[in-house]
């Protein structure tokens, strides 16, 4: 028989305000197996906390229910409270009566009763509970960043500089993501490539830093500190130890009609290419859909011309296996795509263009050599009209309902950049709001405003129709109340910023929570922003939401400090609720070790005795303790109930659920 | 049909090749034909049947019969091997240790569905083709064939052979069944309807367990309803509510293992229509990961118990209704 102590928080008036504590510790009295009740106003704190200890030794307690707030947030400061005076930290049970009762209910006798409730099932729990033990696995000092834009960059280079090596998994041919793409930077107005391309550089050269480009995550396996995942290296037919770099062949390659996505298609590469000159690695990559001679066999060219013989048309995927301690992920975003969005005549006119392109199109390095020209007829256009929040803050199906967050500011930087390169431009910037928080932003967009002369008209563009070499944008000016329409020679969209596709599958395979719109989700979103609720999976970037590039890579460092501290650590505690196998109810059937995530359950076959004296050999499920994060898939699959978790056995839970329905 | 059978049994047991010959003989009542272990010769010549009324699906006897030493022979009827395969992939059968004949079946008969034409009192039953001659203490009548075929024949999924070592008779195709109709009637009922129909099915059950026993996919070292430990034995008989939740669970334990052969229905002397349970789970993972026939294919995986990219999301099942 169980001797139970229960402990009832008030947390302040957290919890008392809704739920009369006193009453809840009084019912508890009356509580089979119940010696001690007890309340204080803070059960964390070190008072309350030594109430909590004084009991244990002076009633003998073998079991203690704490009701308070979510495990989640107090488990671990109350079972390491229980075990410094000699109790395991097992015995302990949370009563969570803040989160899913004072602050969900507002009603004081309403309260009062569900906490009662809660209390209840908790006693009846730990009079089942056993105490447990957790073995200790090595952590692989080794983490991975999965993306390798301004995010992933980041992230490795401050995990390498505090020495543990880390890889970077890039499923571009180089690193330097949409940073790469972008002229300038908001809002002091310096070069991307200027900022970027020397960490691009520091990556490539840190010892501690291997890329992986042109890869993708192909598998992932294992838990926090023991990692192995799987990288597809997709076949880039040129060897990469031995391409200089050199560019030769992309200046050969007769294959001279590809759409060049750097440029985001508005201009064209060769088959073999290398994206841009700063990239990094800088090797060469054949595009298998255009390459004449991986298609017909027939060409050859980049292989006579390339001097280091680094040409191999050969090639096939390569898989490898790698072990890590901590993932990053830090896959970044992209534009939507505006297919949806007929009524800005983007997919009719040329002339109607992204923000994006509109980067490409003011970038010395991209298809105009910098200079501001219609991509239809190469003409320098004088009157340019910006729409805002085409795709965010949209709540119809096509579009998103948050806001990208990065649109208003960049907008006032073209708007601003366009009127002082070109002065005989009129500039429109159709708006809902401008957002501007961030230091120094909203005097960026003043400057915009006063001092470039950029016509910010509050409302949005209903129409743009294409008209000879015009675009007649149709809009409303909210402000003065009257329709308007400008004959315009270039549109810009700032179409809304979404997670990339690889996000999704990706999540699915770290295990990792996505909200939905396919944001990774943080463990907490205040208090453990970078952290994914997945043990060992971290995040960085845009991936977790819109992000600019300071917020960015402000989360960037902050993900490679929380990876540091768990690679610092030399061994991590298993968790001890590990799933075991009753081996004489086992029907040896394997439905657990097909839902194993974690390829925890092995077989064996085993002699058995009958109860007729004979002896029959049976294929019996067994758990590998290390390998198991109890997370409880193989019970609930079993037919037989063979299979058990500790500290969360399938009786514990019949008990707790009696004990609600009493 | 039966001689050819007979004599195989016989031929196989002779050359030593097997030990043991899972078949099935004549029980009380000429209609009630039971699943039979036959070792010799003798047996075989005096008790081996097979006629309309073998209805037992024999592959759940080979989880015993092959542990022990020794081949085992058995004969599989279409519906059957895909429950035999069933078990092969839940590593419950040692395929080495069996020999499977699978033999053709041409639907077999419903005793309920004579009795409820000519009442109780049989003595005597005879089948030629499309005609049954039953013969009662009172009376004597013709039936036609058809209309005495069980529901689960009528409305048969498949007359292939999805596994077997040696064929008798002819092999058949995977048909077109419309198992499914009547899932459908009951699902366009309303909830309180559907309840209420439920309520009264299983209202009838006596626990017998007759359902569980027979079930191929329930064959559990020790079922939880015989475990003392498990926290269910005394659950279930606690109120009448709690009696009709034997068969959600067993419907739980059996989904997307239960290859529809239709034995709970057979054997439940109350006449519950347990099968229509697990056709729900059965068209519902069909609509919700695709058609899949559990035992189809020993290796395929289950899509109960398999995870891909493609599964639907929680959302897809909550805004159904």
């Amino acid at each position: 028989m169980q001797r139970i102590g229960v402990f009832v928080c008030h947390c302040g008036t957290n919890i008392a305000g809704t739920v009369d504590v006193k009453a809840v510790a009084e019912a508890m009295k009356y509580e089979n197996g119940v010696v001690f009740s007890t309340d204080y106003q803070y059960m964390c704190s070190e008072a309350g906390q030594n109430i909590i200890k004084d009991a244990i030794k002076e009633h003998k307690l073998t079991g203690i229910v704490v009701c308070s707030c979510s495990p989640r947030m107090h488990e671990a400061t109350f079972r390491k409270a229980a075990q410094s005076v000699g109790l395991n930290p097992y015995m302990v049970e949370i009563a969570n009566i803040r989160e899913q009762c004072s602050w969900i209910h507002k009603d004081m006798a309403t309260g009062t009763e569900k906490a009662i409730i809660l209390a209840r099932t908790a006693v009846a729990k730990v009079h089942l509970n056993a105490p447990l033990t957790s073995g200790e696995t090595p952590v692989v000092k080794r983490a991975l960043v999965i993306g390798g834009g301004i995010a992933g960059i980041q992230t490795a280079l401050d995990i390498a500089d505090a020495g543990f090596p880390v890889d970077i998994v890039e499923k571009l041919p180089t690193i330097g993501g949409k940073m790469s793409q972008i002229d300038k930077t908001f809002p002091t107005l310096d070069c991307a490539a200027c900022i970027l391309t020397p960490k691009m550089v520091d990556a490539a050269q840190n010892e501690n830093i291997k890329i992986y480009s042109y890869s993708e995550v192909s598998g992932v396996k294992g838990f926090v500190g023991n990692f192995e995942v799987t990288i597809k290296r997709k076949a880039r037919f040129v060897d990469e130890t031995k391409c200089t770099g050199c560019g030769l062949c992309t200046e050969k390659c007769p294959q001279k009609r590809v759409p060049n996505e750097f440029n985001l298609g508005m201009d064209q590469r060769r088959a073999i290419y290398i994206p841009f000159a700063q990239a990094v690695p800088k090797i060469a990559t054949i595009d298998a859909d255009y390459c004449t001679m991986l298609k017909t066999g027939k060409c050859g060219v980049c292989s006579k011309v390339c001097t280091a013989g680094a040409i191999d048309y050969t090639q096939k995927d390569e898989f490898i296996t790698e072990k890590y301690g901590a993932i990053v992920v830090a896959t970044g975003f992209n534009p939507i795509k505006l297919d949806k969005y007929d009524e800005y005549a983007y997919s009719q006119s040329k002339d109607v263009i992204t923000s994006l392109e509109f980067e490409r199109l003011t970038n010395a390095a991209g298809p105009t050599a910098g200079k501001l020209l219609r991509p239809s007829d190469g003409k320098h256009p004088h009157k340019i009209v910006f729409v805002q929040c085409v795709g965010s803050r949209d709540t119809r199906e096509c579009g998103k309902s948050y806001c990208s967050k990065i649109c208003c500011m960049y907008t006032a930087k073209h708007a601003m950049l366009t009127r002082e390169k070109y002065p005989d431009t009129e500039v429109y910037v159709f708006y809902i709001d401008v957002r501007t928080p961030g230091k120094n932003f909203d005097e960026f967009y003043r400057r915009a405003v006063e001092e470039y002369g950029v016509h910010y008209i509050k409302g949005m563009v209903g129409k743009v129709i294409p008209e000879g070499d015009k675009l007649i944008v149709r809009a409303s000016d909210l402000i003065s109340n009257e329709q308007l329409t400008i004959d315009a020679d270039l549109v810009v969209l700032a179409a809304a910023i979404e997670p990339d596709k690889t996000a999704r599958p990706l999540a699915t395979m770290l295990t990792a929570s996505m909200d939905t719109n396919d944001f990774f989700t943080e463990a907490h979103p205040k208090l453990r922003p970078v952290e994914s609720p997945t043990a060992g999976i971290f995040l960085s970037g845009a991936c977790q939401g819109p992000k600019d590039i300071p917020e960015t890579v402000a989360q960037a460092s902050a993900a490679a400090a929380k990876v540091i501290g768990l690679l610092v650590k030399d061994k991590m505690k298993n968790n001890a609720c590990v799933a075991h196998s009753d081996e004489n109810m086992c029907n040896g059937c394997s439905n657990c070790a097909k839902v194993c995530a974690y390829n925890a359950i092995s077989y064996v076959d085993k002699e058995f005795r009958m109860p007729d004296r004979t002896t029959r050999v049976r294929r019996v499920a067994v758990v590998n303790d290390a390998v198991c994060q109890g997370c409880g898939a193989c019970t609930v699959t079993c037919p037989s109930g063979a299979m058990d978790l500790k500290g969360f056995s399938n009786k514990q839970i019949m008990a707790e659920v009696d004990a609600i329905c009493k | 049909m039966q001689e050819v059978m007979k004599n195989k049994a016989k031929e196989l047991l002779a050359s030593g090749e097997v030990r043991a010959v899972i078949g099935w003989k004549k029980g009380e009542f000429c209609y009630d034909i039971t699943p039979a272990v036959f070792t010799n010769a003798e047996e075989i010549d005096n008790g081996f049947i097979y006629d309309d009324f073998c209805g037992a699906n024999l592959s759940k006897y080979l989880i015993k019969e092959a542990h022990k030493d020794g081949k085992v022979l058995v004969f599989l009827k279409p519906c059957d091997t895909y429950s035999f395969n069933q078990l092969l992939s839940e590593h419950r059968i040692n395929r080495e240790k069996v020999y499977v004949v699978g033999v053709s079946c041409d639907g077999k008969v419903d005793i309920e569905k004579i009795k409820r034409t000519v009442g109780d009192g049989i003595i005597a039953l005879s089948s030629d083709g499309d005609k049954i001659s039953v013969e009662t203490l009172y009376d004597k009548y013709e039936i036609n064939r058809a209309d005495a075929l069980a529901e689960r024949c009528v409305n048969c999924k498949s007359k292939k052979h999805v596994a077997y070592d040696e064929l008798l008779g002819d092999e058949g195709e995977v048909l077109d069944s419309k198992r499914f109709d009547e899932v459908e009637m009951i699902e366009n009922m309303t909830a309180d309807e559907r309840f209420e129909f439920w309520r009264n099915e299983l209202s009838r059950c006596i626990r017998c367990n007759a359902c569980r026993n027979v079930c191929p996919a329930c064959s559990c070292e020790k079922c939880i309803f015989d475990n003392d430990n498990s926290g269910y034995v005394n659950k279930a008989p606690v109120t009448s509510f709690e009696e009709n939740m034997f068969h959600i669970i067993r419907a739980f334990h059996v989904a997307g293992r239960c290859t529809d052969c239709g034995e709970c229905s057979r054997v439940c002397p109350q006449g519950i229509p347990l099968h229509l349970l697990n056709r729900k789970f059965i068209k519902d993972i069909n609509t919700l990961y695709g058609d899949y026939q559990a035992g189809e294919d020993p290796e395929a995986r289950g899509p109960l118990t398999s995870y891909t990219e493609k599964d639907p999301e929680p959302s897809v099942v909550t805004d159904k209704e």
